[in-house]
């Protein structure tokens, strides 16, 4: 209710400053200029590396059973593979309801933050506001769980390096100055959004010198630059994985890599 | 390297995730291929000058050519969810034998070599150098992988350990460091067809004294062609079908199958195996040299099909590769797929009522099935899915009436490797061997206890040979161990020939 109240601030006008008293800072073009450096990185980087898994040529049928042996099959494998983590739950229960809780939450949690780039907001992402927060509680605990087994699981222990720690903890840093902002001191969340909308127009609008803000959104562009880099690329490399989005048709139809036309020569 | 005296895992009630014990398995390396053997596949003969750059040149070299290797490199998140599917980790408690720890010893190269955050920060992401320790591990672990595929089953990416190690064999090839057992049989096949050695003269007296003891056993003249020209079907099998048991009462199989369904088929002698054994070292030039033999011999001997024989990894090449490696197929008949499993064969001819059995042949056995690993996770069979888990099954329980299966994530594709795939059949991985078979066991154990199980089938020359080896280290009955096509052999009902086309 306040937030609709809050919105309707910028239908009429949405250059409006609603901190006229504030002003252009150093702060603020720090925090652009970091943004943008941060889209660019995480946009250019991930391009590269899918270019790179695109060209890459797969020479062989590799498909794990149950193999679907039709192209809609496989998109419904990686439906569920990506929806539903269905190998994991075949593998681990309590992997798979961690992993769950914190990517469900993850998404919805991304799925709130739309609001602060759309003017007017889209119904259904209003609609989803109150689960999205909700989400942020659970996104911790799944990360919490996660994090734990890493301690308490001899195996995950020794298969962990301090990156897969900082990981997490970059995730719950950025999930707890989220709840920070929520359930601390509250945050101008007009003038964050119009800071938001600002970035995507092109047309700075002065940030809110508010300390867990500042944290939270230095700790986000840190996330989407290192993404390209890290083990994130597993969000991209699902779809590329050839055990798993491969038709299995190998007898009826002839696969062909370049290194196999070499052959035929 | 003297093989150290070893304690065998004790059978359990329940299959127990092991606690890691760390360099467990260290010591567990084959016998390092000799110049000879690495020579005649064009590898270099002992480990080179500059290897550690010539390593690291293959491996870009291999990024460039295989999705699954960048992918997969790129992509592990540490979940840990594969830590407990690898029957040697669970036969060894050795951590590097948890897959991901297995695909680390790689992946710490790659990304000191091939990424930013090993090159900028390599303490922070586990990046190591390609050190000669690292090496060794590389040596000792990645031959530690019977490239089974279980644990892609339950990665949440799909993330193929066999891959993998396919690829560092490879590398490690081509640095001077290849295995002796699978460089040496690999050179065989090129200079005799067969990873035995066998030439035509010794496989035809082979066979004919087989011809012999089936008639003397059935009454009825069986014929095992070699070489027939004209013949409908080329079999193509593994060699250990012509020589060794239970692998031999397989092939008696086959032949009664195709006689009693008047079906005129041929061995050759000059493409007699199976086997692509450069699968596992992961050369795709020695691959496609190996499938080249098939498609020669089916050209040759003027065939309208082929028929692969009970043989795992075989298998797996021929239902997935061989069209990419040595096809297309177009002047086999295109009623049949090419190429088929025996399997297949004779489940088609139950379905028709070709063949009839007597199953109380059988009656003295209650038979479980082993499902291969290379059958299970890297092929298929039939038109349906999970073919190839069902078919052997149908066939078996049309030529015996006590059949059980073993329990249910031991089993289709969550099978356990017989432990001795992979190239890895060798008796200097003995060790690794008869503790990477322990998970079968364990299965099989339950089903001796509870449902008086006598005899274990399976469709793969290795497993076969494998289980015979290591079964009676289990206080099992080497004997155990029979092929699907011996069950056929005992039970189907044989008549003696009608004119054929060819004689
Ligand atoms: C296609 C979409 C995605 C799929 C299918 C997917 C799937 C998974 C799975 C199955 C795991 C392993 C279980 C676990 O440890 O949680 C995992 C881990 C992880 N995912 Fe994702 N994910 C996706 C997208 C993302 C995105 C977009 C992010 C972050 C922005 C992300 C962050 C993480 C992190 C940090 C971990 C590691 C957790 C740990 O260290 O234990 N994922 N993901
Ligand atoms: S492919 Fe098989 S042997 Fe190799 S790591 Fe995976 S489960 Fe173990
Ligand atoms: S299951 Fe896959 S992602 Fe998880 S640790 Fe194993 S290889 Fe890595």
């Amino acid at each position: 209710m306040l937030l609709k109240k809050m919105d309707s601030r910028f239908r009429g006008n949405d250059r409006m400053d609603v901190n006229g008293d504030r002003g252009m800072n150093a702060l603020t073009v720090t925090y652009a200029l970091l943004f943008y450096a941060a889209v660019a990185v995480f946009v250019l980087g991930l391009a590269y590396r899918v270019r790179l898994y695109a060209r890459t040529p797969a020479p062989f049928k590799i498909p794990t059973p149950p193999a679907p042996i039709t192209q809609g099959g496989v998109v419904l494998r990686m439906a569920r593979e990506v929806c539903l983590f269905e190998s994991l739950f075949k593998a681990n229960k309590w992997i798979w309801l961690f992993a769950m809780l914190f990517h469900a939450a993850l998404v919805l949690v991304l799925l709130r933050h739309l609001r602060y780039f759309q003017e007017p907001v889209w119904t259904w992402v209003e609609l989803i506001q109150p689960f999205g927060l909700y989400a942020g509680f659970v996104m911790v605990v799944g990360l919490a769980g996660l994090w734990a087994r890493r301690f308490l699981v001899e195996r995950v222990r020794y298969i962990s390096s301090p990156s897969d720690h900082l990981m997490l903890a970059l995730f719950v840093a950025i999930g707890l100055s989220g709840l920070a902002l929520k359930y601390g001191e509250r945050t101008d969340v007009v003038a964050l959004k119009a800071f938001a909308l600002g970035l995507v127009r092109f047309d700075w609008q002065p940030l809110p010198a508010e300390p867990f803000l500042l944290v939270h959104l230095a700790l986000v562009a840190l996330l989407m630059a290192i993404f390209p880099f890290s083990k994130l690329l597993h969000a991209p490399g699902v779809f590329f994985s050839p055990t798993r989005n491969q038709v299995d048709d190998a007898r009826s139809r002839r696969h062909l890599a370049r290194f196999a036309a070499a052959f035929d020569k | 390297m003297a093989a150290p005296t070893f304690t065998i895992p004790a059978l359990e009630d329940d299959l127990a995730i092991p606690a890691i014990a760390e360099g467990a398995m260290a010591h567990s390396k084959p016998f390092v291929a000799k110049p000879e053997h690495q020579e005649a596949l064009g590898f270099p003969g002992q480990l080179v000058e500059g290897w550690h750059d010539k390593a690291i040149a293959k491996m870009g070299d291999l990024l460039g050519k295989s999705r699954a290797l960048r992918v997969f490199l790129d992509s592990c998140v540490k979940c840990g969810a594969c830590t407990d599917k690898c029957h040697y980790f669970l036969g060894t408690g050795d951590p590097k034998n948890m897959p991901v720890a297995r695909q680390d010893l790689m992946r710490q190269v790659y990304r000191r070599h091939f990424t930013l955050a090993g090159k900028f920060f390599p303490g922070l992401v586990g990046a190591k150098d390609l050190t000669k320790d690292v090496l060794d591990d590389w040596y000792a672990y990645f031959h530690q992988c019977s490239q089974c595929r279980r644990c892609a089953v339950f990665c949440p990416y799909g993330i193929d350990t066999a891959e993998i190690s396919m690829a560092g064999r490879e590398i490690m090839d081509h640095i001077g460091m290849g295995q002796k057992y699978s460089n040496e049989i690999i050179a065989k096949v090129h200079k005799f067809g067969n990873n035995l050695g066998l030439q035509e003269k010794g496989l035809r007296a082979t066979l004919a004294s087989l011809e012999d003891d089936m008639e003397e056993a059935t009454g009825v003249k069986v014929r095992i062609p070699v070489n027939e020209k004209g013949a409908e079907v080329l079999l193509v099998t593994p060699s250990a079908d012509f020589f060794a048991s239970p692998h031999i009462e397989g092939l008696m199989g086959y032949a009664k199958v195709f006689h009693q369904a008047n079906i005129s088929w041929t061995v050759s002698s000059y493409a007699s195996e199976a086997a692509n054994f450069a699968l596992f070292v992961g050369s795709h030039e020695q691959m496609h040299k190996i499938a080249l033999r098939i498609r020669q011999a089916a050209l040759d001997l003027g065939v309208k099909r082929i028929v692969f024989g009970e043989c795992g990894h075989a298998w797996r090449v021929a239902y997935s590769f061989l069209n990419t490696l040595a096809g297309p197929w177009d002047f086999l008949d295109p009623a049949y797929p090419a190429p088929q499993h025996i399997c297949e064969v004779t489940y088609d001819l139950i379905q028709k009522g070709a063949l009839s059995f007597d199953k109380s042949k059988n009656d003295d056995k209650v038979v479980t099935f082993h499902d291969s690993c290379n059958v299970a996770r890297g092929s298929r069979m039939g038109d349906m899915p999970d073919g190839q888990f069902r078919i052997p099954r149908e066939i078996i329980k049309a030529c015996c009436n006590n059949f059980v299966d073993m329990r249910e994530d031991t089993i289709g594709a969550k099978t356990f490797c017989c432990g001795g795939g992979g190239g890895l059949l060798t008796d200097d991985l003995m060790e690794l061997r008869v503790k990477g078979a322990m998970p079968r066991m364990q299965a099989l154990n339950e089903v001796i206890k509870s449902h008086g199980v006598t005899h274990m089938a399976a469709i793969c020359a290795i497993c076969k040979s494998q289980f015979g080896t290591v079964m009676p280290k289990y206080g099992m009955g080497m004997d155990m161990i029979v092929s699907v096509h011996q069950l056929v052999s005992n039970a189907i009902r044989i008549e003696p020939a009608q004119a054929t086309a060819s004689a």
